[in-house]
């Protein structure tokens, strides 16, 4: 079908899009990347009555390092992200997880910032901020505030980003020698959305592993972090414990059915894929 | 820069370069550039299948980058270049494409095959060290529903094969 009938503008600062959204209310819309936005509107899913085109603010773009922090622009198209060697080499996590975004021709109009904004509990980038404890910056009518990713995502397509507000950059911690990170998806199909994913960050001390943080998507309403699973992994990983740690995963998730995988099928592949990791990180 | 920037509804003007023509139109706010450059253009070799971005079927190249062409509004292409099967066939750019996809019968309606052919392109362009894997996978968010692929794929390899081979005549 065809978007139904909105009225368009085309800010280009952060301040005049904070001006839009308050002139325009819940009538309004941001338009990013436009990849799962303009797909909606042309299946009539919604119907906002102002688009909010943020393409043309050229602040919103830039990758660098600053302090011991990566800072990506939410408008930072994916491919550009795919490709950063600064993201490769300080925040690999999300490199990992680019190629399995859809398809290149997607992720060459596609932000990483549309992408969290968007809160789609299937996507790969909000469970990899969550993983991170990335930071996201959010800049609104009462300025700029820091609101950590375990924290933004509220629900389905849900966030805590205010009305006026808009994501500007997402702050993520630089990797470190001691951390390891894996990225794994089990789809039908190369770059449809996952039936599961998971995200993991961990820190080691020797061969021991002394921090452990498992994301998993696709699998709740919002990324979902198995925390008893990651404490049971603490320690010398061993063939042992691995299997008894995966045990919890049932605790941790409870995984929602659609026409793709039923809760015990997914649940049984969140196991597959956190043992794929971990047996690969066998001493 | 900081210009207060204006409310456009209904139809507005728009200033761009399609396959190398400059094109000024008036168009819809809500109209894609897939069905701007039908519609308006009648270049209708980008095709409109599913519209919602799954199955790759308008995939046109907007300053130099394959997008969805349902998925991006003809105004967003305001000031920009496009180009479509229809430029790049006329060019050249996908002479060697189009010859070993005839050769190998990489295709049977033909709907796919423009957003296939620029898909691949892009590839060919990024990665010239290309495995059938990696085709595989680049080509996921193209749809064929008649070849069942393996001709498409085998056409892309050897295309691949071919432009390495040159490179390395050449040195």
């Amino acid at each position: 079908m065809k978007a139904p009938p909105f009225s368009y503008i085309r800010p280009e600062a952060v301040e005049s899009v904070i001006e839009c959204l308050q002139q325009y209310g819940d009538d309004a819309v941001l338009l990013a990347g436009g990849q799962s936005l303009m797909a909606s509107l042309n299946m009539r899913l919604s119907a906002p009555g102002v688009l909010v085109d943020i393409n043309n603010v050229d602040s919103l773009s830039e990758i660098a390092l600053v302090g011991n922090h990566l800072r990506i622009g939410a408008m930072t198209r994916q491919v550009e992200v795919e490709q950063s060697s600064l993201v490769a080499e300080h925040a690999p996590l999300i490199s990992m997880a680019m190629p399995y975004i859809a398809h290149p021709a997607v992720r060459n109009r596609g932000t990483i910032g549309g992408s969290i904004a968007f809160a789609d509990p299937a996507a790969e980038l909000p469970a990899c901020v969550v993983a991170l404890q990335a930071n996201l910056i959010a800049q609104g009518s009462k300025g700029e505030r820091k609101i950590p990713a375990t924290e933004f995502f509220k629900g389905l397509y849900e966030t805590a980003l205010t009305s006026d507000e808009v994501l500007t950059a997402i702050e993520l911690p630089v990797a470190a020698d001691q951390q390891k990170f894996a990225f794994r998806e089990l789809a039908r199909r190369h770059g449809d959305y996952a039936m599961v994913g998971v995200c993991a960050f961990t820190e080691w001390s020797e061969k021991s592993l002394s921090e452990a943080r498992l994301v998993y998507f696709n699998v709740g309403d919002q990324p979902v972090v198995a925390v008893q699973t990651a404490a049971a992994l603490k320690g010398v990983l061993s063939a042992e414990n691995l299997e008894s740690a995966l045990e919890y995963l049932a605790e941790d998730l409870d995984p929602l059915s659609d026409l793709n995988a039923d809760p015990s099928m997914r649940l049984h592949l969140a196991k597959v894929l956190t043992q794929r990791i971990f047996q690969e990180w066998m001493p | 820069m900081n210009r207060k920037a204006e409310l456009l509804e209904g139809d507005v003007e728009i200033n761009l370069t399609v396959n190398g023509e400059q094109i000024v139109e008036r168009v819809p706010v809500r109209r894609n550039l897939v069905d701007f450059l039908r519609v308006n253009l009648g270049l209708t070799g980008s095709h409109v299948g599913c519209e919602h971005g799954v199955c790759g079927a308008c995939t046109v190249r907007l300053d130099d980058q394959i997008i969805r062409g349902c998925l991006t509004l003809a105004v967003q292409a305001d000031g920009k270049r496009v180009d479509t099967i229809e430029g790049l066939s006329d060019d050249g750019t996908l002479k060697d494409l189009q010859i070993v996809f005839h050769e190998r019968n990489a295709l049977q309606c033909g709907f796919c095959t423009p957003g296939i052919l620029l898909t691949a392109a892009e590839m060919l362009q990024q990665r010239p060290d290309v495995n059938r894997e990696q085709i595989r996978e680049y080509l996921s968010g193209n749809y064929c529903r008649c070849t069942g692929y393996h001709a498409i794929i085998d056409a892309i390899e050897s295309v691949a094969k071919t432009r390495r081979q040159e490179i390395s005549n050449d040195n």
